[in-house]
């Protein structure tokens, strides 16, 4: 219990970290941004929203630094974030809401499916190694260091444009109203099988290569050795010996590098025009709409430190070291 | 750490063959990871980029910015790999870009290595408050997502330029290294050797430079060519949606031009496949150096790898940690 907690507080402390960031980075930055912003769009920002972009950028010359900083805790817990000027007059808030649900059911679980099946496939190698599939090796290195959007592109011109299997962009059939029906749902996943199998593909190669070092290390483990000696059938040394504390390494990695992957998912999802927070950020870097991009920023970061406490419970449920210790 | 020990001396798995070649393996050993096949490969691959981006300027033929009326050409003896939609050479775009992504991966790694060695070993070797501060910083800059954070940081700046990107992804990218590095100094912290030097009474630095650095530099190497493969990665990412400056070539540069001139619905492959498998080829053979260094430190993984060639000549399935049992006619077996 001791582990957990501790790392609640680690969360609750990074939020803060990563919150107070966001309300200092706009204020660090050199020149007048508000001033050629309003050059940029010419008189069709309303006072409003040039007021809101002074006290996002700290220019209201007067309140202090700590005042704004109150005021800024203040608007985040009533959920407002500013209004967003690509989608003016729509609250950041609502344009987040509406994209969120996109992204957490195409990047979530293909993240997962990815892990998982790198996972059992990292098992495999490691557990076979010396044989032929150890010329997969190779194969998965090179997917691992390519760039998920580069991928997408690939996966676009072939199954979108040249043998038109897929939709090559958008969440849903146009033509269709947001609903919880059949047709809605199918079009939903046509239109996410694309993306989802380039960001699977993508990641898949990542888990193997770190999964098989880590069963080879494992491996040779004293408790594999008796294990076999004892006779136990294979398949139960090589799961619940050998991958089971394998897998241990993996996940913490899991955790740390969610922020990466989600990274690179964002961009797939640009690539992809999918209607989610990756796309949403991507118009806001087009229009330079800063309180956008600072909303993003944050509901990303929030939603990558849940994820983390998510994958140390599971840690901890699969550790019983971490347990004991409290 | 025995990292530095003679390879030889901890490889049980070399089966003692003949005299030339135990020589051969010992001169080998001396030059370290290159006698790693992995390894190799990549620094031959990484040497070639390398030199393009020196060279890059002067061997390219094209001016790659120059418009020309030769519009979207496929693959031609003119042009090796076509030309975009305003009749630019791609060729010339990728060689002069070259410069670009290695310079940018280049400095961003020498500088995050650089925060990483101070934090990590600072942190690992003072222990206590010091520590628990340090390592709950790069704690949470490991677990912010480090590209949303740049493309925000570079968004706002009024010019993005290579370094200013250089130094941002420095800045959020240094902090796997730097934990890395402080679990291997905090279990090194304890070795003899660093309390025998203590009791020499040999000054701070001294201990932490010539008594654990040493020990640390195969973990500091991996750190760096790690941290380059992000840099890389996240500045053509950048370059790719836009957030950098699109005057300068770098390979990013060029994917964002093919996907907004809709190259893809066109059909025109020369224009994107080329690039991205420029960045595949360079992370690739980052990677390999790395996995060259992890299996110089962590000589389980060697082994598998050296004696996996030698159990497969002698036809033996290498199945888990098993020692395997050689059932021929020589009892040598394999160690």
């Amino acid at each position: 219990m001791k582990f957990l907690l501790r790392r609640v507080g680690f969360y609750l402390f990074t939020a803060w970290a990563a919150i107070t960031l966001n309300f200092f980075i706009p204020r660090m930055l050199p020149g007048d941004p508000v001033q050629s912003l309003i050059n940029k769009y010419q008189g069709r920002l309303s006072t409003d929203a040039i007021n809101s972009l002074r006290v996002l950028f700290g220019l209201n010359t007067h309140t202090s630094l700590w005042q704004d900083y109150l005021s800024y805790w203040g608007n985040l817990f009533h959920g407002d974030f500013g209004i967003s000027f690509t989608y003016f007059p729509t609250p950041v808030a609502d344009v987040i809401a509406q994209s969120l649900p996109w992204t957490l059911m195409l990047v979530g679980i293909s993240t997962i499916v990815g892990f998982v099946l790198g996972t059992l496939a990292g098992v495999g190698l490691g557990w076979r190694r010396g044989t032929w599939m150890d010329g997969l090796l190779p194969v998965a290195n090179f997917f691992s260091a390519i760039p998920y959007f580069w991928l997408g592109l690939i996966a676009i011109a072939i199954f979108g444009v040249a043998i038109p299997l897929f939709p090559a962009s958008g969440g849903y059939d146009g033509g269709l109203e947001p609903s919880f029906s059949w047709d809605f749902i199918g079009s939903a996943l046509y239109h996410a099988a694309l993306p989802a199998l380039t960001i699977v593909i993508s990641s898949v190669a990542g888990w193997i290569l770190s999964m098989r070092n880590m069963m080879v290390t494992v491996s040779s483990e004293d408790y594999v050795t008796v294990a076999q000696a004892k006779g136990l059938p294979e398949r139960r040394v090589m799961f619940g010996y050998a991958a089971r504390n394998a897998v241990l390494p993996s996940i913490s990695g899991f955790a740390l590098s969610l922020g990466f992957i989600v990274g690179g998912t964002l961009v797939t999802e640009m690539v992809f025009s999918y209607p989610g927070i990756g796309y949403v950020l991507f118009q806001a870097i087009g229009s330079k709409d800063y309180p956008l991009m600072q909303g993003v920023f944050l509901i990303i970061t929030l939603s990558v430190l849940v994820a983390n406490m998510a994958a140390d419970f599971v840690y901890a449920f699969l550790d019983p070291r971490t347990r004991q210790e409290g | 750490m025995s990292i530095q020990a003679d390879p030889v001396a901890v490889d049980p798995a070399v089966v003692a063959p003949s005299e030339v070649q135990l020589t051969r393996r010992g001169r080998r050993a001396r030059l370290g990871i290159f006698r790693n096949t992995k390894a190799l490969v990549g620094v031959v691959i990484l040497s070639f980029f390398i030199v393009v981006a020196i060279i890059g300027p002067w061997i390219a033929p094209y001016d790659p910015s120059k418009v020309t009326p030769e519009s979207m050409l496929p693959p031609s003896a003119a042009h090796w790999l076509g030309t975009t939609g305003t009749g630019q050479d791609i060729l010339s775009q990728l060689i002069v870009g070259t410069q670009g992504v290695m310079v940018v991966g280049l400095v961003a790694g020498i500088l995050a290595t650089i925060i990483s060695v101070i934090v990590g070993v600072i942190s690992g070797f003072i222990g206590g408050t010091g520590d628990e501060v340090l390592s709950l910083i790069s704690n949470i800059f490991l677990v912010i997502p480090a590209l949303p954070l740049i493309i925000i940081i570079a968004g706002l700046l009024p010019s993005a330029g290579g370094m200013t990107i250089a130094l941002v992804i420095a800045l959020t990218g240094w902090a796997w290294g730097a934990r890395v590095l402080r679990a291997q100094t905090l279990s090194l912290r304890k070795r003899d050797f660093v309390e025998a030097a203590r009791a020499n009474g040999e000054p701070l630095w001294r201990i932490v430079f010539f008594e654990i650095m040493p020990n640390l530099t195969a973990i500091i190497a991996s750190g760096f060519i790690g941290t380059v493969i992000f840099a890389i990665l996240s500045e053509v990412t950048l370059a790719f949606i836009g957030v950098t400056s699109i005057s300068t070539w770098n390979w990013g540069t060029v994917l964002f031009w093919a996907q907004s001139s809709q190259a893809l619905v066109q059909g025109a492959w020369w224009w994107f496949v080329p690039a991205g498998l420029c960045i595949a080829a360079v992370g690739t053979s980052l990677t390999l150096i790395n996995f060259g260094i992890d299996e110089f430190v962590n000589p389980r993984l060697r082994n598998t790898a050296a004696s996996a060639g030698i159990l497969r000549k002698k036809k033996i399935r290498a199945r888990i940690g098993f020692t395997p049992v050689y059932r021929g006619e020589k009892k040598e077996g394999v160690a």
